[in-house]
């Protein structure tokens, strides 16, 4: 909608933009340059031979065919044939010269895309579906490639043929020549036209091929839930409409095409009937000879399929451009959380992480809603754990993100050891404080690779270590042990599984905090026992932020904080919230309830 | 390069080896023209309409030379006799031909872009449905991210031929054709020159056929990889950023941006040998037409004006080659992504629908095991012999270490795997038998995992049931205690949920599957650690729900919170696929057995 909007709005900037847009690939292709100049060169000399052939014919057809001397007929086919030659070799040369080049431009792309989707914050991932990167990533930059060692040689090549190409026509019979130029201008009054319909659609269809990935990416990602309510029909049909509508956009196209395409062979098809009808004429009156008409003939036939494929590359050049867009849209978002111009020293402090005033909300949060975190104050001592309590929604995960800047605070600041976040390197600030959230992402790297995520130079015995805390023994009972791949060959872990996964991962870390988001919800009772009483070891000595949801987790903790509305509302021992807030007895104690059910069942 | 008998090309097995047999090769290209013949076939009436247009449009096209050379030969002679009829008719006839050809080339190419999309619309549309049918087994070993690369970039593939393709093909052949058959009618020798010119042709196709074969299978399998890592990057970017790997991440995928430049890189470059190839093979030819005609001319066998034409047809005639080596070269990409394609529509859910579904209206939700045996894999067995009823209307609670099986026995009722050995009823139907469509109706799963949909909140519990009204799915959501939340979100049930639910906790997600499955409205509800993630309050207003809605349903509860119990008729300890405690709470909290334990470990947890 927004971009649909956007095009309507900017017809006039954008017009005089499509070069200029196109040559913002200047520092990617910079190194191919050379050769792409070099192949236009090459392609336009195979251009020039193929004009000079006819230049030959006539040469034969007003001489040795006249003379009827045979010797020269030998003279003037060994010159074609070497013409003739000289352009398959040109041609090679051209393919040599660029085609190699362009698929390192699209690696340079592709590699720089990844690394600034990589470095863009998680609020720009939130916003833009996957679909839409991956698009980008992949079919954008085949065509930009695509377009830059062909498209744009060719598209260059072409042009200048034709400009060459009525010179001689001009040339050779200057009435002739001019009707068959009067003719290009037309052409290129509908190429002006064309340019902004066909720019506008192309636009639309590469977005809507984005969405299309999208819809395919979440019905894979999203099987399990389409499958346990049988909604793959449901799901199908949202797909097909989105399908329907980008069949409905690539019509569109094609009927622009099919425009330009006619004029491109009903314009010099007439230029040719009139350039007939009076060539024959002028041949008759002794103003040209036989010999003359034939070769400006055979030229006009050269510059027939140049002219044709005009349409082609045109298109091709107006859907690189729009893709040059759609790339340079994720290459120009603003990065709101990056590293400091001079960072901090990070000293080996001993981990003492404060919250000042700390408030947070979404840019797009309509002014009426509070901050998401409402001006949060609070100190994790050194080595202390601390839980964080709240009620779903109360911003306790978002408060974790924080300390690691997966989101940057909108007020107030966050300290490590008495430096602000910010003035800290990410590399240096992540290498401290170590995360685990409750959705346990695994990558299809081996259990090994997973569990070593954030210290990749670990030693088997810390490694055995963090698996050992994490209570995560079932990896030895995999196929291949730490050296299964996950998500591959039929292996699925439980909920549980991945969630110890997780945690053995912070943990590995070996940072100075530690921040657990409920990183022991999905486990049972029992190995959440195990894990606890394994976990305190750790804890004794590390700084911990856990989010807790269960009385049992935060017995790990020695101080609790109760999160209300984004406010911290209470701090204390487990004991004193309990007896002094009866909100924290509301978000915490389950005993109320349970009062009516088990308990009674026990006694009884 | 071997052929082991235990390796197979059958669906997806093999996809990712370049060393094919011959045997192997011809069974997957078969297979891919198999599929891409089934895709043209509905279309074969418009497909003859497109030709028969650019037939027409190709031969007004292809008279061009042969006007013109009436024009100088018979024209010119008139009109110095100051006869302008003949070049006049000359002019008409080639500005008719001109604009006949021009509308109807304009005409094809709307027309083949119909083709093309409906073709597309169609193979998009099967491998969606078939994805979604494929059972989670093979979901679950073939990685998302292969399976999205199937659907877009191998996609991509077959639209590039498409798009321009056909267009190509169509166009220039018939060109080709025509050209050759105008050159024989003016001038037989010339044609038979032109003739001889198409065997050089054919070993140079047949050998860049081969070997680009080959090479672009490795372009597939290279972008596979490159996707595969590029959707779990970003799927996972929290972790990502969180451990810092985004420099190793960024060696890996640059890895592989560079295997897939290579293997593309040799295709072009392939490519950049064959194309120049054709051009040579035709100049040559022209200048052999040249050759001959010319001695013909001198010894006046032949008039100026036809061998100017048959040098300009010779030359015309090769002149759409590039167009048709550039198809050839996309019809070779295209096929290797449909060898893909085929490969993933060719395997058969291991969860397969029944042929002769038995009709279940109205379920009372009765689930039996009986003598059920399974296991993920052969050798590892995680249900050994289970037999179990669940009456009509029962609650049962699972409880058990993780591991014991309980996910397992939820997966089995849901059919999202069928047993190895004896069978999982529904009413005394064989879940294997039952109407996919009265399966899901009867049986829903929530997990743990709350995936939401991009859309809005509304349109996420509505995945439920498609059609609810707005009044239903807000009394859902009232129902679970969801619609607090909901209602302070920005625009209330109409908020996008974004990518991934970003924006909701992930206790307001399972607040959101929980209304979802509310929705649903099953015979028999399965929960799978549906409340994890909930906090107390909410987790308790949920059990509030549970308990009327469960009051006439059958529902199997797996959680660890054993709060959960005290709503339950029936609890059931698991270890090692077995059950070894079965009763109602009372019976199992009085006596020692294991339950017992737990729950007193529990109940000392709490406050």
């Amino acid at each position: 909608m927004q971009n649909q909007r956007d095009m309507q709005n900017e017809t006039e900037p954008r017009r005089a933009g499509t070069v200029a847009t196109l040559a913002r690939l200047r520092p990617y292709a910079a190194a191919a340059l050379p050769r792409i100049y070099t192949a236009m060169v090459a392609s336009l000399l195979a251009s020039l031979v193929a004009l000079a052939i006819p230049q030959v014919l006539q040469w034969m057809v007003d001489g040795p065919l006249a003379d009827g001397d045979a010797s020269q007929v030998w003279v003037a086919a060994g010159i074609v044939l070497g013409l003739g030659v000289l352009e398959a070799v040109l041609i090679g040369l051209r393919r040599a010269l660029v085609l190699t080049p362009g698929t390192h431009v699209e690696s340079r792309m592709r590699n720089a895309l990844y690394a600034k989707l990589q470095d863009l914050p998680v609020t720009f991932h939130d916003r833009w579906p996957s679909g839409q990167l991956l698009s980008r990533a992949v079919s954008d930059l085949n065509l930009i490639r695509r377009w830059l060692s062909f498209g744009l040689v060719l598209l260059v090549v072409n042009v200048l043929t034709l400009v060459g190409g009525l010179i001689i026509l001009i040339v050779m019979n200057w009435v002739l020549g001019l009707i068959f130029a009067a003719a290009a201008l037309p052409v290129i009054a509908y190429g002006f036209a064309f340019e902004r319909k066909y720019s506008s659609v192309a636009r639309r269809s590469q977005d809507q091929a984005g969405d299309l990935a999208t819809s395919v990416e979440e019905s894979v990602h999203g099987i399990r839930v389409l499958k346990a309510f049988g909604r793959s029909r449901y799901a199908l049909k949202r797909f097909e409409s989105q399908a329907e509508e980008l069949r409905g956009t690539e019509i569109e196209k094609a009927k622009a095409i099919a425009g330009i395409w006619l004029y491109l062979t009903l314009i010099p098809d007439l230029a040719f009937g009139v350039c007939l009808v009076v060539g024959v004429w002028l041949a008759s009156v002794g103003q040209s000879s036989v010999g003359e008409l034939v070769a400006f003939f055979a030229t006009g036939t050269v510059l027939l399929f140049p002219i044709w494929s005009m349409g082609y590359f045109l298109a091709m050049t107006l859907d690189a451009k729009t893709a040059t867009l759609r790339f340079f849209e994720v290459m120009d978002a603003p990065n709101t959380i990056r590293d400091p111009a001079t960072p901090a020293t990070a000293r080996g402090g001993a981990g003492e992480l404060r919250f000042d005033d700390v408030h947070f909300r979404y840019q797009d949060s309509p002014d009426a809603f509070p901050d998401l975190v409402d001006g949060v104050t609070l100190t994790v001592r050194p080595g202390e754990t601390m839980a964080l309590v709240g009620l779903t929604g109360s911003g306790k995960s978002t408060l974790t993100a924080l300390t690691t800047r997966l989101y940057d605070v909108t007020g107030g600041a966050v300290r490590l050891d008495g430096v602000d976040v910010r003035d800290l390197t990410r590399e240096q600030l992540r290498s401290r404080i170590a995360m685990a959230f409750e959705e346990a992402t695994l990558f299809s790297k081996t259990v090994r690779e997973n569990v070593l995520l954030g210290r990749p130079d670990a030693s088997e015995a810390e490694l055995r270590e963090a698996l050992d805390i994490a209570q995560a023994q079932f990896v030895d009972e995999l196929p291949h042990g730490l050296d299964t791949k996950v998500g591959e060959e039929g292996l699925s872990l439980s909920g549980g599984q991945r969630q110890r996964l997780a945690l053995a991962r912070a943990i590995a870390a070996k940072p100075s905090v530690l921040v657990l988001d409920d990183p022991l919800s999905a486990l049972d009772v029992d190995t959440e026992a195990l894990v606890e009483a394994a976990l305190r070891r750790v804890l004794a000595t590390t700084t911990a932020l856990i989010v807790a949801h269960r009385p049992s987790t935060v017995a790990l903790a020695d101080r609790v904080a109760l999160l209300e509305d984004g406010r911290i509302t209470a701090v204390g021992t487990h004991s004193e919230l309990l007896a002094t807030s009866e909100h924290y007895r509301f978000v915490i104690s389950s005993l109320e309830a349970e009062t009516h059910a088990a308990s009674e069942e026990v006694s009884s | 390069m071997t052929d082991q008998p235990d390796q197979s090309v059958e669906g997806v097995e093999g996809e990712e080896r370049d060393d094919l047999s011959k045997a192997e090769s011809r069974q997957i290209r078969a297979r891919s023209v198999r599929l891409l013949g089934s895709l043209v076939h509905p279309m074969r009436g418009k497909l003859a309409l497109a030709v028969v247009v650019v037939v027409i449009s190709t031969i007004s096209q292809v008279a061009g030379p042969s006007i013109i050379a009436y024009g100088i030969d018979t024209g010119l002679p008139a009109l110095l006799a100051q006869d302008w009829m003949p070049v006049a008719l000359a002019g008409l006839a080639y500005l008719l031909a001109g604009v006949t050809g021009a509308l109807l080339i304009a005409w094809f190419t709307i027309l083949s872009a119909r083709i093309s999309q409906a073709i597309l619309f169609d193979l998009r549309r099967r491998v969606f449905l078939h994805t979604q049918r494929l059972s989670l087994e093979f979901h679950e070993s073939y990685t998302s991210g292969r399976i999205i690369s199937r659907q877009t970039s191998d996609l991509d593939a077959i639209r590039e031929l498409l798009d321009s393709g056909i267009n190509q093909l169509v166009q220039g052949v018939l060109y080709m054709l025509f050209t050759a058959i105008a050159l024989f009618l003016l001038d037989v020798e010339s044609g038979f020159i032109l003739l001889a010119s198409l065997v050089p042709l054919l070993v140079l196709t047949r050998w860049f056929q081969l070997r680009s074969q080959r090479l672009y299978r490795r372009t597939r399998v290279a972008s596979a990889r490159l996707i595969v890592q590029f959707v779990e990057t970003m799927t996972g970017i929290r972790a990502v950023k969180a451990f810092r790997t985004e420099k190793r991440n960024e060696r890996e995928f640059g890895e592989l941006v560079e295997q897939y430049r290579e293997s593309n890189a040799k295709v072009i470059r392939l490519f950049g040998v064959y194309d120049p190839g054709l051009v040579l093979i035709g100049n040559v030819a022209v200048a052999v037409v040249l050759l001959v005609g010319g001695f013909r001319v001198i010894d006046g066998g032949l008039e100026i004006g036809v061998l100017l034409a048959a040098v300009l047809y010779t030359r015309r005639f090769f002149d759409p080659m590039e167009d048709m080596a550039m198809f050839y070269n996309g019809y070779q990409s295209a096929t290797a992504a449909l060898e893909k394609i085929s490969g993933v529509l060719e395997e058969r859910p291991s969860v397969a629908d029944p042929e002769k579904p038995v009709d279940l209206w109205h379920s009372a939700g009765h689930v039996a095991f009986e003598g059920v045996e399974f296991g993920y894999t052969a050798d590892r067995p995680i249900l050994p012999h289970f037999d179990l009823d669940i009456p009509a209307g029962q609650t049962i609670a699972l409880v058990g270490s993780t591991g014991a099986g309980k996910t397992t026995l939820a997966k089995l009722i849901s059919r999202f795997y069928d047993p190895s050995a004896g069978r999982v009823t529904l009413d005394g139907i064989d879940l294997r038998e039952l109407h996919p469509k009265d399966l899901r109706r009867a049986i829903v799963m929530v997990t743990q995992e709350a995936y939401l949909f991009s859309g809005t909140v509304a349109d996420n519990i509505a995945i439920g049931k498609p059609d609810a009204s707005r009044d239903e799915i807000i009394a859902a959501a009232r129902a679970v205690g969801a619609a607090g939340f909901i209602e302070g979100l920005p625009n209330g049930y109409e908020t996008d949920v974004n990518k991934r639910g970003g924006r909701v906790s992930a206790g307001q997600r399972q607040l959101i599957s929980f209304a979802r499955a509310f929705l649903a409205d099953p015979a028999v509800l399965i929960l799978d650690e549906a409340t994890a993630s909930l906090d107390i309050p909410s987790e308790r207003l949920v059990q509030d729900a549970l308990q009327t809605l469960l009051a006439d349903r059958t529902a199997v509860i797996i959680a660890h919170r054993l709060s959960t119990v005290s709503i339950a008729d029936r609890v059931l300890v698991m270890e090692r696929g077995r059950i070894v405690e079965d009763g109602t709470p009372d019976e199992l909290i009085a006596g020692d057995g294991r339950f017992s334990q737990l729950h007193a470990s529990w109940r000392n947890s709490l406050v």
